[in-house]
């Protein structure tokens, strides 16, 4: 109660400030009784059954708040109104009850009912609007209510609701800390929360209440990391700095080598501790490595692996440097320079200097930050020095940091350019400025011994400039830099010595003559005649400048007492009557110590040393130095002073703690029953169990060491995939999946695996296992809509990120088994690394198995789709296993039909014709390229030497893979040869010179849009659920689109076949087999309206490209185009209407 | 017992004569006393904007934003990012501006109560609540002239009727339910080169910056697709959260779902040292003669390297030494003004005429006595060119729209519109 106590006294200052301004307010007279009169009328307003009178009232109350006025009087008047309807009422009754009901917490507890019933309302928004003004109530006798509400609040359907709850455990928290268990609860509770309006408010109340649970966060880190892009900003900032925390209690530093290789053997101790705590079951390895040679141990030592998660926060954090919010832009930052490999630090450059066209305060703050930064990671910086170049119009502040940032740039490169910057600052009208680039010049010139004359030189010049301040700047930076090389610049002090007639500045003038007296020896004409003067002005000097005489006087009585004998007794008498008793007491101290007594103590032998001893040169040295132990853009970093509940940045633990503790439970919506038994497998077959790629988060260099840890990892999505699968397939499919694993060679599976491969990239691990079964999906979808969408699309992400530097790895593995050689030469989704298709056809190979290849224990199934389905099926695998390149011949259509272009006419490229087609068949070389076939005619009558491929002039991404040179094309030969282009899934033109060995022709290949795909195949249950899928998300970001368009058939154009035809011929698409369709399904009754479908992924970026037709009475169609790449989706519709209608 | 508590404690707004206009207390009340420790630097600086954004006082922490001449100095009690506050604080104003039309000292007092009740929205315990102009606009209806004039009559109010149901979206930028009758969007591309320009002439450094503001106006909830000729020469850009990353960093294309009305999409960044002509030149000759109380002051201008393009809006100024007392120039064209107090020269020279360069001659008379200013002084430049931009070669390509409405749209870039601030802090 101590705190209601503090409020009164508070209040009444704040009543006693705003009393005189009574007088000004025209309508109060200054009389205390007439301003009672006014509340009468406003009371007397309130009470009315009028909602515009009490609006007006309850304005004119705000307005008195507002102004910082007492209207704590009007209390009773106000809370009856609580329950108006009025809704403006409503909220500005709102506002003055969260103003005082602290002060009349009695009265106040009438309106607890109000809100009370509010938590209980159907609505979602007045029951969030409820609990916050509730909590915002700051009386302790409703804490227990407010507590009830909190944990009621954080188990409401609502996530609006929720987050409320997440803001007002703070405020119950600052309210009665006794609560604090209790809200840890909560925030337990919400921290497990899916969704994103959540995340940020609750890990706001985690900082505040109990930012030292650490363990709270390892179930929800990956979570958190995964939703952190679609939080909004405020979240995404308290989020970051929360996991900056986290990640330094639970990863390795990433530069813990590099730091090692830097400082040599110097962290001997640190290894061996290392070494000690790596592993538990390797301890006894690592004892007997101890007792090897520290050498021999720095070379056994593993290669630092990053941690999957620590690359997971690393990677998601990245995308946010480009917010629009400084302060996220600089949370990212600060995380990045914390926790980042000192590789990739530099990507947090750029956008810091992009801040610095901020705001000025928003400068301020990014400059302070860079400075730091600028000390630790110079190169970060370098490219951008001129950015940090001084405006005019800049705030002295902001240029003195600028200042800042550039002397920590610094280096023998670029020192000439920044001096010649520096001396056109040193001109400026801003003399604070000036000041510090004098400073500046002088920390170079410490710094870079190369410059130190060319800086002294320049600086002895500014001491002739007409303004003082700069005289006096430049004198304490000289003598600074003369203490490192004295000898060489008696000229410059005596040059000094003379400036003492002119200079006021105490500070210079003190400067000067401790440089007189140091170097004495140096100036030793001189030296005698400045005491001489500063005797005369003595009594009229600044203190620091009479202590600086004293000591002048001691030094040159102890090097030359003949000549100053009489002065130096002369100025220390001066000092003995001296009115500061420091200087007095210098005095006496000197005396006794210098001219030698019969007293005089064993001190007086040594007063020559004492006095005259060598001093060390000063370092100058940024007030930026170490700053960094401060987490960046945090307020304590900006004072340079711990601020009050600044949670202090951990070092990074030597050894990690355990990472499986964050590993999440199986979502509840996939009901696994099989994970342990999945995982077992894993644990047995190392090859299965690789599933770094599905979760995202590892680095190439973890797939090799560490499978455990990469198994581990698997996200949400993909446990969820596998758990759904299990629950379908049931105890069939897993005895099925489980000898398949056995039998590798069986040839049904291998058969499956190649289907399985051509799986299209972009779809997320959890579809193709509902993608069976229609009901059960739906049900799952449900859930999965809200909150694992982001993950999933995390996932997508991670596997195009990952594939280039998989593929390799997929060729070394595809000369082992040869089942995978055809597979990656006939139809490899090429972003699909082998790994993890592997473990996506155990998966789902079961599947198959259960619909088509084992109808015994599904007898409820409708047999003839079945039949269909697999004689489908069978066709396909059959051409798959066959040739190596063909597709399949359902879908291939045979080259004669393909449409061929011209590249270079005969008359233009005289003689010499070149055509060209898009011929269909997998680039091998690189399957992200499309293969264009090019035929040469040599129409001349001489032969044609040399062609090839010159001069690629491309768009940004697009690559283009040269045919081998034509040696020579004999007159009236024809030769054809194949080259890859990638176009970036985009239709511009490949602009390229083609050569011959006189001629150049500058030629471009446009790619029709059809040509950027290629086939895949799918089931039609597949493709709807894809479907389904990409329109799900469409309002949700993920960006897949539909187009629909409305056609009319021709009349030749209407069979089936046509229309097949039509379409594959305009686009690189496989037809999905379809169930329904009209030949195959005798005991179905033929649908009305057969609809043909077909499906494509993009070359490059393996998008997935659905088209469908439906054919209807009297030739009238409509054509459906999903594809996530809207320009792609929106020329194919184009291209396809018209290869129909035509 | 009170705990420290993060985040924003109390707003105070001061005007530029040090008065508190308006307090604001998310949490138990902070007496305004407080301020005299921000009152105290603002004493030691010497000019507004010196006054340090973050300034420790014994209890609490003040950080403060100064803006159209107005100090928002937030309080807060413990350890909080600053740039947060900073930023959180920049929000407060632009909403202002975006309700009241400017952010001035009268427009606040005036439209006190829409004020508190924006500052109750936006923050909750200190920390943002719904900062998105959209959500606020929900629950906020903006004044308007006609809005006052009814609700007095009919006693209605300001605050939205319906619940702010945008709070609940997913797309919280976007307000459900619009509707259009003429459907359309327009993009405008500005682009700013800030140069620094030495004595000679060339140039030391060049920045462009530049934004795309768009107003979109479209009925429902309409997908955009926005692509460029060469995405890499944006390479450094800062967007609108309803841009989607992921697919800008796979494809450089922006894909959004926009915010209804004015917003600002994207603003780069092209940091071309050497690479930007900039298409104007001055020739000067200031001088101060040593013992005389006349100084001359000469300025030329000229069209450099426009390609064709005029110079249009041209606007000089230069804040000239203490030492001048008045000044007496004649300008060729348009009109000029010199404030003797603030020192400021400015000159609205308007389009440049290649033919007839315009400039502008005259004396100074200066303080007697004083000695003569050590600087020239540095002159701005603002000007513009229509339909051009300085890094050429990133036009918008073309622009999808992903939702088919019945009527028709209107789609409208205007590219160009180039602001330029130069100096010349060297001469």
């Amino acid at each position: 109660m101590s705190a209601s106590s503090a409020f009164n006294d508070e209040k009444g200052g704040s009543s006693n400030v705003g009393e005189p301004e009574y007088g000004h307010d025209p309508a109060s007279g200054g009389i205390f009784s007439s301003d009672y009169k006014r509340h009468d009328d406003l009371k007397e307003m309130l009470d009315s059954n009028k909602d515009s009178l009490k609006l007006e009232a309850m304005k004119r109350i705000v307005a008195m708040i507002a102004r910082g006025k007492n209207a704590s009087d009007l209390f009773p008047a106000v809370v009856k109104n609580v329950a108006c309807k009025n809704i403006e009422v409503k909220k500005l009754v709102y506002v003055y009850l969260v103003r005082y009901a602290e002060e009349q917490q009695d009265l106040a507890l009438l309106s607890i009912s109000t809100f009370q019933r509010g938590l209980k309302d159907p609505n979602q928004l007045i029951r969030a609007s409820a609990l916050r003004v509730l909590s915002s109530i700051r009386v302790t006798i409703i804490v227990p209510i407010m507590m009830l509400a909190i944990k009621e609040a954080a188990s409401d359907m609502s996530p609006y609701v929720r987050k409320t709850a997440a803001h007002a455990i703070p405020k119950l928290y600052s309210l009665d800390p006794e609560q604090k268990d209790c809200l840890i609860e909560v925030i337990e509770k919400l921290l497990a929360d899916k969704t994103t309006l959540v995340a940020g408010s609750v890990v706001m109340a985690f900082e505040e209440v109990c930012p030292e649970r650490i363990d709270l966060i390892h179930k929800n880190y990956r979570k958190l990391c995964n939703l952190l892009i679609d939080v909004e900003e405020w979240g995404q900032v308290v989020i970051i700095n929360m996991l900056t925390r986290y990640a330094r209690t639970q990863f390795l530093n990433p530069n813990m080598n590099e730091s090692l290789l830097e400082e040599g053997g110097g962290e001997k101790a640190f290894y061996g501790s290392d070494n000690d705590d790596d592993t538990d079951d390797e301890e006894d390895k690592e004892e007997k490595e101890k007792k090897k040679t520290e050498a021999t141990a720095i070379v056994k030592r593993k290669p630092y692996v990053m941690d999957p998660d620590h690359r997971l926060l690393l990677r998601n954090t990245k995308p946010l440097l480009q917010s629009r919010n400084a302060a996220v832009v600089m949370a990212v930052a600060q995380l990045y320079f914390h926790l980042a490999p000192k590789a990739e630090v530099g990507v947090i450059a750029k956008a810091l200097v992009r801040l610095m066209r901020s705001h000025s305060e928003v400068q301020y703050v990014v400059l302070q930050n860079v400075a730091t930064m600028s000390i630790k990671r110079r190169g970060m910086f370098e490219p951008y020095l001129k950015s940090f170049y001084i405006r005019s119009t800049d705030p002295t502040q902001i240029k003195v940091l600028k200042l800042e940032v550039l002397t920590n740039l610094a280096n023998e490169t670029n020192i000439s350019t920044i001096l010649r910057e520096f001396q056109t600052y040193i001109k400026s009208n801003d003399k604070d400025f000036v000041a510090a680039t004098i400073q500046a010049i002088g920390r170079c010139a410490t710094n870079i011994g190369e410059v130190r004359d060319t800086c002294l030189n320049g600086l002895v010049q500014l001491l002739s400039n007409r303004d003082e301040l700069v005289v006096a700047e430049s004198v304490v930076v000289i003598k600074k830099l003369l203490q490192m090389q004295p000898e060489q610049h008696s000229d410059i002090i005596k040059h000094m010595a003379k400036l003492t007639d002119n200079i006021q500045v105490p500070m210079a003038r003190a400067s000067i003559l401790w440089l007189i007296g140091e170097y004495c020896e140096h100036v030793p004409k001189i030296a005698p005649d400045v005491l001489r003067k500063m005797a005369k002005t003595f009594t009229n000097e600044e203190d620091i400048v009479k202590l600086q005489i004293i000591n002048l006087a001691a030094k040159l009585y102890l090097t030359n007492s003949k000549q100053t004998k009489l002065l130096t007794q002369y100025v220390l008498n001066l000092a003995k009557y001296d009115q500061n008793y420091d200087i007095r007491d210098r005095a006496r101290f000197i005396r006794q110590l210098i001219v030698p007594t019969d007293k005089s103590g064993a001190l007086s032998k040594y007063a020559k040393k004492l006095f005259l001893a060598l001093k060390p040169a000063p370092v100058l040295e940024s007030p930026f130095k170490d700053r960094d132990h401060f987490q960046l853009g945090s307020l304590s970093h900006l004072l340079n002073a711990k601020a009050g509940g600044y949670q202090v940045l951990p070092d990074w633990p030597e050894a990690a703690p355990d990472p499986s503790v964050r590993n999440v439970e199986v979502p509840e919506w996939t009901k696994c029953s099989s994970r342990e038994k999945r995982k077992e497998k894993k644990a047995d077959k190392p090859f299965y169990s690789d599933s770094e790629g599905e979760s995202g988060p590892t680095e190439s260099a973890d797939s090799a060491s560490d499978t455990a840890s990469g198994s581990e990892s698997g996200s949400g999505s993909e446990e969820s995939g596998s758990g759904s699968e299990s629950e379908e397939s049931n105890e069939e499919s897993e005895s099925a999946s489980e000898e398949d694993e056995e039998e590798e060679g069986k040839k049904k599976k291998k058969n499956v695996e190649k289907i399985k491969a051509r799986k299209p990239v972009p779809e997320s691990e959890s579809e193709p296992s509902s993608g069976e079964d229609v009901k059960k999906s739906e049900k799952k979808s449900k859930p999965r809509i809200g909150s694992s969408e982001s993950e999933s699309e995390e996932d997508n992400d991670s596997e195009s990120e990952s594939s280039e530097s998989e593929e390799e790895e997929s060729e070394e593995e595809s000369e082992e088994e040869t089942k995978k050689k055809k597979k990656t030469t006939a139809s490899k989704p090429p972003s699909k690394p082998p790994k993890k298709e592997n473990k996506k056809e155990k998966k789902e190979m079961s599947l198959l198995d259960f619909d088509d290849f084992d109808p015994a224990p599904s007898p409820s199934q409708v047999t003839p789709l079945n039949n269909f389905l697999s004689s489908s099926l069978v066709t396909d695998l059959e051409g798959l296993s066959l040739t190596d390149n063909v597709l399949s011949p359902t879908t291939i259509i045979p080259s004669g039909n393909l449409k061929t272009y011209e590249l270079l006419h005969r008359i233009t490229g005289e003689g010499l014709s070149v055509e060209y087609c898009f011929s269909r068949q997998p680039f091998s070389p690189d399957p992200h390229m499309v293969a264009v076939k090019i035929q040469f005619t040599n129409s001349a009558t001489s032969e044609a030497k040399s062609l090839h491929v010159e001069d690629a002039k491309l768009q940004s991404g697009m690559r283009i893979k040269e045919f081998p040179e034509i040696e020579v094309l004999p007159a009236g030969e024809t030769v054809s040869v194949v080259m890859g282009i990638d176009f970036c899934d985009s239709t511009q033109a490949a602009n390229f010179q083609l050569c011959t060995h006189t001629r150049k022709f500058f030629v471009s290949i446009q790619p029709p849009v059809g040509e950027l795909m290629m086939p895949i195949f799918m089931t039609e249950n597949e493709f709807k659920k894809e479907q389904e899928m990409l329109l799900q998300s469409l309002g949700q970001l993920m960006g897949m689109n539909e187009i629909t368009e409305k056609l009319t058939l021709e009349e030749k154009c209407q069979g089936e076949h046509a229309v097949v035809q039509r379409v594959t011929t305009a686009a690189n698409l496989s037809r999905v087999p379809c169930g329904s369709d009209k030949e195959c399904s005798p005991p179905v009754p033929p649908p009305p309206f057969p609809i043909h479908r077909f499906a494509g992924k993009t070359v490059t970026s393996g998008s997935l490209v659905l088209v469908s037709v439906v054919t209807k009475e009297d030739g009238a169609a409509q054509l459906t185009v999903n594809c996530e790449k809207m320009v792609i989706g929106t020329m194919l519709v184009k291209d396809i209407l018209q290869a129909l209608t035509q | 017992m009170q705990l420290p508590a993060k985040m924003i404690h109390s707003l105070f707004l001061v005007n530029s004569s040090g008065d508190i206009f308006l307090e604001k207390h998310w949490k138990s009340v902070v007496s305004r006393s407080v301020c005299d420790y921000f009152f105290e630097a603002q004493e030691r600086a010497s000019e507004p904007e010196n006054v340090p954004p973050v300034i420790p006082t014994p209890h609490h922490y003040l950080i403060s934003v100064l803006r159209h001449r107005i100090y928002f100095v937030a309080v807060i009690q413990s350890e909080v990012p600053p740039l947060f506050v900073i930023e959180f604080l920049h929000r407060v104003v632009d909403t202002f501006q975006d309700y009241f039309g400017v952010c001035t000292e009268a427009a606040i007092k005036d439209n006190v109560v829409v004020v508190y009740e924006l500052l109750e929205e936006m923050l909750d315990n200190g920390f943002p609540l719904a900062t998105e102009s959209n959500i606020l606009k929900e629950l906020i209806k903006p004044p308007t002239i006609l809005r006052t004039v009814v609700n007095t009559i009919t006693g209605s109010t300001n605050v939205g009727e319906q619940l702010p149901t945008g709070q609940l979206s997913v797309v919280p930028w976007r307000r459900t339910g619009v509707k259009y009758t003429n459907n359309e969007a327009y993009f405008d591309v500005v682009e700013e080169i800030d140069a620094i320009i030495d004595k000679s002439g060339s140039t030391i450094t060049a920045e462009i910056q530049g934004v795309i503001d768009a107003c979109v106006k479209l009925t429902g909830m309409p997908d955009l697709t926005l692509s460029f000729m060469n995405p890499r020469l944006l390479d450094d850009v800062s967007f609108h959260p309803c841009v989607r990353f992921k697919r800008w960093e796979a494809e450089r294309i922006l894909s959004f779902i926009p915010p209804d009305g004015n917003f600002r999409l994207l603003s780069y960044h092209v940091s071309c040292q050497n690479l930007v002509a900039i298409p104007v030149y001055v020739k000067h000759n200031i001088t101060f003669r040593e013992g005389s109380s006349q100084g001359r002051f000469e300025l030329t201008l000229g069209p450099k390297q426009t390609m064709g393009k005029g110079l249009e809006a041209v606007l000089i100024s230069s804040q000239l030494p203490r030492g001048v007392l008045n000044t007496n120039l004649n300008p060729s064209q348009g009109t000029y003004n010199f404030d003797p107090v603030t020192k400021l020269l400015s000159w609205d020279v308007g389009k440049i005429n290649p033919q007839k360069l315009p400039s502008l001659k005259g004396s100074m008379s200066l303080q007697a006595g004083a000695s003569k200013p050590d600087e020239n002084p540095t002159i701005n430049i603002q000007f513009k060119i229509q339909q051009s931009a300085l890094s050429d070669g990133d036009k918008i390509l073309y622009l999808y729209l992903l939702y088919r409405i019945p009527t028709e749209v209107c789609i409208c870039f205007q590219k160009g519109c180039v602001l330029l601030f130069l100096q010349w802090p060297n001469q």
